[in-house]
């Protein structure tokens, strides 16, 4: 995007959270997410007394009244303890460990005593209304590039349940995932560009996978950015799961935070103001041909209107890019309705200027204004319209402090506003554990060797130049890689199908995710053994992408032993097929033969024996 | 070093501890129980607690001292004379108790305003009357304490009370419930013994859920006394179970309690109000009033292979025993002469069975057979703790205790069982 970010004073904060590849943290389940759905129960969550403030404590019941958790507890991933039916057991002590030994990876200050807390939250994504967390240490530091990167706090917690399914009046989760232990650590705004917090975000994801106990795949490492720009203001993006996204995600919420600003000046320049009535403009209407609109006075719901005195042309861009239109409409479907139109978009939707006039006339607007207007009930269309001008009076101040949800195309929507001091309480049902400087000693002693050195060996020991072994790194490959080579000799092959034969895979559109770590032990251990070419690789990887195991794949892609007479066979019959181009270019045809030689045999051949087998054929033929 | 602190310092004050080259600021918070004794716990300002290990070189500044919380505001909910009296009486356990989170406390309701404030719904079901007659985990209450509890439950019912719900700790809930069960007689209303296996300090308690239905079975009309409790280990339908058939059956599941020998004689659906009986209980054509007291020197005896004389003989010291026995209703053959000895001194003996679900029938087996030549009660279908509680009760009445023990007086004995 070419944007100064150092004069933008772009902050960017990581938090980041590893899965841990041990049993869960507090019973003895395995933490894997599994296809069966099991048991099903259904519960509500209560916001306990003390957690509600005075003011919301109506609303707050009001909706959780509405509310109620489906809970699928599949037996062979979960038991007891997640559905909150026995107190927890543990922690886990490898998964401590893990922690403790990121801690020391760190250089973090570890407490002397772990205490566990219980952090409310009542989405129903824990079936005890709070998740268990510990800090296990703080003040530690990460030199990434030369820089030194603050890491304030790391904390050992479990999991949130899985959300399967959400509707209307209930939200459904697997019980798999709750419990599995996370670590997870913050960062302290240091990163001041999108692709410094991408570098950060790999580094520590490469610290993590040097331990060799933390699970791979989409959904087990989240981070969540924190981001601001001068002027801005601090907003919290939870759960992005790709860390190539990152910058994206980061210029986008500068960009976005920009607009704010820009909207905020041309406001205070007209002197921009909300007005904190509700208009009933449902007369306006009467005779509207647009269907959400008719379908709704029909069932006797109403249109209510809010007046926003010069803030024309700040809800949608002249281009139609989206300004304070959507910022208005999520925080008003916070309160249940679909959503909001406004004057910026209109006419749309049926509504024809005949509608926006009299409206217009109703507010008693004039040229510089706006306004939104809902179709509901009228509590609801109210309380939905309070929370637009209470939107719409922010933008008066510039950039609202928000927590927003990270969408998988790079924006994001807004969740909530930045949650203060988390409730938090302690965990009677797990006593405090002591961290004894022995165990510490120990863990010093086995920590695994940091990411440059690592990068820097594999040059000197397997031969690869600098950016192949960047990349493995980079990529996530690196302990992978190493794992491979217990399997095949051959380091350049190895890191080719990790740096090359999966990009081109997942350009076909097959994901590599699904290829289990054994699969491809099984593959690259046979392929080392003499048993196919590596130009076989690729059509076997596919083959068990699409479902094959390794065995069948190589049956179905016909990889077994192809010997030099059948490769005779096939290059005999590519030479008759285009015999005068061979009579032609002589020796010449070899190069362009290899090629065709080698699709038709699937790579079932290795390269050099197939180039000596042509070389044998084409000299026969114009001998 | 054990944890010393400086004076002035006390929990809840705000500090500063420096360690070496660290230093932490927080607010002091209470020694925990299974914390080495040398460690400070400091609830930083994130929220987080951390336990600090005390040495030498270690420096304490009082930073600030600590804030008195602000009193709650109490709710003054007025009558509604649509809506039916209800006696709440609270004698402890975690079901209405709140958390004070500063400290990770959990408080026990101390009054009728602490019930209320946590439970607020209740007041949309009926007008209710609060009193806390104790605050005692259940695992701490004495035989005594049930006719205290009796004679609270009388004052109420006399009072107007159309129905009376017992907010109680689950481990010995279906003890005070077989109590309760024949202390009481003569009254035409439902007495409801309630508890929660998740205290209601969590966001997913099953208190409120259990209260509520409590409360609507309270609300019933039906006389008798009942356990109610969650059906299922789902929020949704609580089981109503009868106070002499129902016992804890698991350590820790929400759906803990079940009834032993019979089904549920009722459920009830908090949320809606629903409340269904499978049967109507009849209201007794007898005054209001307290049958007989509680006798506190009933032994429990559990079979076993390895039990002995001994034990028998020290069981004996007390004024009636109940054996759990094996199977049909057995002990030790080579132990009938001691319990024959017991017996002829005039120590009733009744015989319940370790297993629980079924009936006692000591007619199959030559072992049962002499026992009740020497004059073993066979305690039916009874649970053993039921057993135990009606021994103690008809200890204190001037009837024949053989008689009484054998009669069905609350539905503790069955005669037909089809499960």
């Amino acid at each position: 995007m070419g944007r100064d970010y150092d004069e933008l004073g772009l902050k960017v904060g990581l938090e980041i959270h590893q899965q841990l590849d041990t049993k869960k943290l507090f019973c003895d389940c395995n933490s894997e997410l599994v296809e069966e759905e099991g048991l099903e129960v259904i519960r509500d969550l209560r916001p306990t007394e003390s957690e509600l403030g005075e003011v919301d404590e109506a609303a707050l019941m009001e909706a959780q009244k509405e509310l109620k958790f489906r809970y699928q507890a599949p037996e062979s991933s979960s038991c007891l303890v997640e559905l909150d039916e026995e107190p927890p057991q543990g922690p886990d002590e490898e998964a401590l460990d893990l922690a403790l030994t990121m801690a020391l990876y760190t250089e973090s200050d570890i407490v002397d005593e772990i205490a566990f807390m219980r952090k409310i939250v009542i989405d129903g994504s824990n079936t005890t209304g709070f998740q268990r967390t510990a800090l296990i240490a703080t003040d530690g530091t990460l030199e990434v590039d030369g820089k030194q990167i603050g890491i304030p706090t790391m904390c050992l917690e479990e999991d949130a349940a899985r959300s399967i399914e959400e509707k209307k009046d209930e939200k459904v989760y697997r019980l798999d995932r709750l419990g599995i232990p996370l670590v997870e650590i913050a960062t302290d705004p240091d990163m001041t560009s999108p692709e410094e917090a991408k570098e950060v975000a790999q580094n520590i994801g490469g610290l993590f996978r040097g331990t060799r106990k933390v699970k791979r795949g989409i959904g087990s490492i989240r981070e969540d950015l924190n981001v601001s720009v001068e002027e801005g203001a601090r907003v919290e993006m939870k759960g992005v799961q790709e860390l190539d996204m990152i910058p994206e995600y980061v210029e986008k919420e500068v960009e976005r935070q920009l607009d704010l600003l820009d909207i905020k000046e041309t406001l205070e320049s007209r002197e921009a103001e909300v007005d904190d009535k509700i208009y009933d403009v449902t007369e306006s209407f009467e005779k509207c041909e647009s269907g959400i609109i008719r379908s709704n006075l029909d069932a006797g719901k109403g249109v209510y209107a809010a007046k926003l005195t010069g803030f024309d042309g700040q809800l949608r861009g002249e281009e139609g890019e989206a300004l304070l239109g959507p910022e208005l409409a999520e925080y008003a479907k916070k309160t249940g309705v679909e959503g909001i139109f406004h004057s910026d978009e209109l006419p749309k939707y049926g509504i024809e200027e005949e509608e926006i006039g009299s409206v217009e006339k109703e507010l008693g607007l004039h040229e510089k204004d706006a306004f939104a207007l809902v179709t509901a009930r009228e509590k609801k269309a109210e309380e939905a319209l309070r929370k637009v001008i209470e939107r719409a009076k922010m933008s008066l101040e510039g950039v609202p402090e928000e927590t927003r949800q990270a969408r998988p195309d790079g924006t994001t929507v807004f969740m909530r506003p930045l949650a203060g001091e988390a409730r938090m309480y302690p965990e009677t049902d797990i006593p405090p554990k002591y961290v004894d400087e022995k165990k510490l000693e120990k863990l010093k002693d086995q920590l695994p060797e940091r990411p440059g050195k690592k990068i820097e060996r594999f040059q000197q020991e397997y031969g690869l130049n600098e950016q192949q072994s960047e990349q493995l790194f980079k990529k996530g490959y690196d302990v992978l890689f190493e794992d491979c080579l217990k399997r095949c000799s051959d380091p350049s092959v190895v890191a080719n199908t990790f740096l090359h034969t999966f990009p081109d895979l997942q350009k076909e559109g097959y994901d590599t995710e699904k290829i289990k770590k054994e699969e491809l032990f099984d593959v690259l251990q046979r392929y080392d053994s003499g048993g196919f070419a590596k130009e076989g690789i690729p059509e076997l990887l596919k083959e068990i992408i699409d479902g094959k195991s390794v065995g069948e794949a190589v049956k179905s892609v016909g990889l077994e032993s192809v010997d030099e007479e059948d490769i005779r066979e096939v290059i005999i019959e590519v030479i008759e097929d285009r015999i005068d181009f061979v009579e032609e270019r002589e020796m010449g045809a070899i190069g362009p033969l290899m090629g065709v030689v080698m699709e038709d045999l699937k790579g079932k051949a290795d390269g050099e024996k197939v180039s000596k087998v042509l070389r044998e054929e084409i000299q026969k033929r114009i001998g | 070093m054990v944890r010393d602190l400086p004076k002035n310092i006390e929990d809840g004050d705000r500090i500063r501890i420096e360690k070496g080259d660290k230093s932490y600021e927080g607010i002091l918070m209470p020694h925990h129980r299974f914390s080495r004794e040398d460690i400070i716990t400091l609830k930083l300002d994130n929220g987080y607690n951390i336990g600090i290990e005390a040495e030498d070189d270690i420096k304490v500044k009082l930073l600030e001292k600590k804030k008195e919380k602000p009193g709650r505001s109490k709710k003054k909910v007025g009558k509604d004379e649509e809506k039916p009296d209800i006696s709440i009486l609270g004698t402890g356990g975690t079901i209405a108790s709140y958390v004070e989170y500063r400290t990770g406390a959990v408080h026990p309701a101390e009054d009728a305003d602490d019930v209320l404030y946590s439970n607020p719904e209740i007041a949309e079901r009926c007008n209710p009357e609060v009193d806390i007659v104790f605050s005692k985990l259940s695992e701490d209450l004495k035989p005594e304490d049930w006719v205290t509890i009796a004679d609270r439950v009388l004052e109420k019912l006399e009072g107007g009370a159309e129905g009376v719900v017992i907010s109680h700790g689950t481990d010995t809930m279906g003890y005070t419930a077989a109590a309760l069960s024949f202390l009481l007689e003569g009254f035409s209303s439902p007495v409801v013994l309630v508890g929660s296996q998740r205290s209601s300090d969590r966001p997913s308690s099953d208190a409120h859920l259990n209260l509520l239905g409590a409360i609507e079975v309270a609300k019933s009309g039906n006389p008798g006394v009942f356990v109610v409790m969650h059906d299922s280990i789902s929020d949704e339908i609580c089981a109503i179970h009868r106070g002499t058939k129902v016992r804890k059956m698991h350590t820790s599941r929400r759906d803990a309690f079940e009834s032993v020998n019979e089904d549920p004689v009722g459920e009830v659906n908090p949320k809606t109000g629903e409340v269904e009986f499978e049967k109507e209980f009849e209201p007794v054509e007898k005054d209001l009033g307290r049958r007989g007291s509680i006798v506190d020197d009933v032994a429990l005896l559990y079979s076993n292979p390895g039990i002995d004389k001994e034990d028998i003989r020290r069981a004996g010291e007390k004024k009636g025993i109940v054996i759990v026995g094996t199977g049909l209703g057995h002990i030790r053959t080579d132990l009938v002469p001691e319990i024959k000895k017991l017996i002829k001194r005039g120590i009733p003996i009744i015989m319940t069975s370790q297993c629980l679900f079924g009936t006692i029938n000591m007619n199959v087996y030559s072992a049962g057979r002499e026992l009740l030549e020497v004059g073993v009660v066979p305690g039916k279908d009874m649970l053993p703790e039921t057993a135990m509680v009606k021994l103690m009760w008809a200890l204190s009445l001037e009837e024949d205790t053989e008689d009484v023990m054998m009669k069905d007086i609350a539905g503790e004995i069955t005669d037909r069982r089809t499960r």
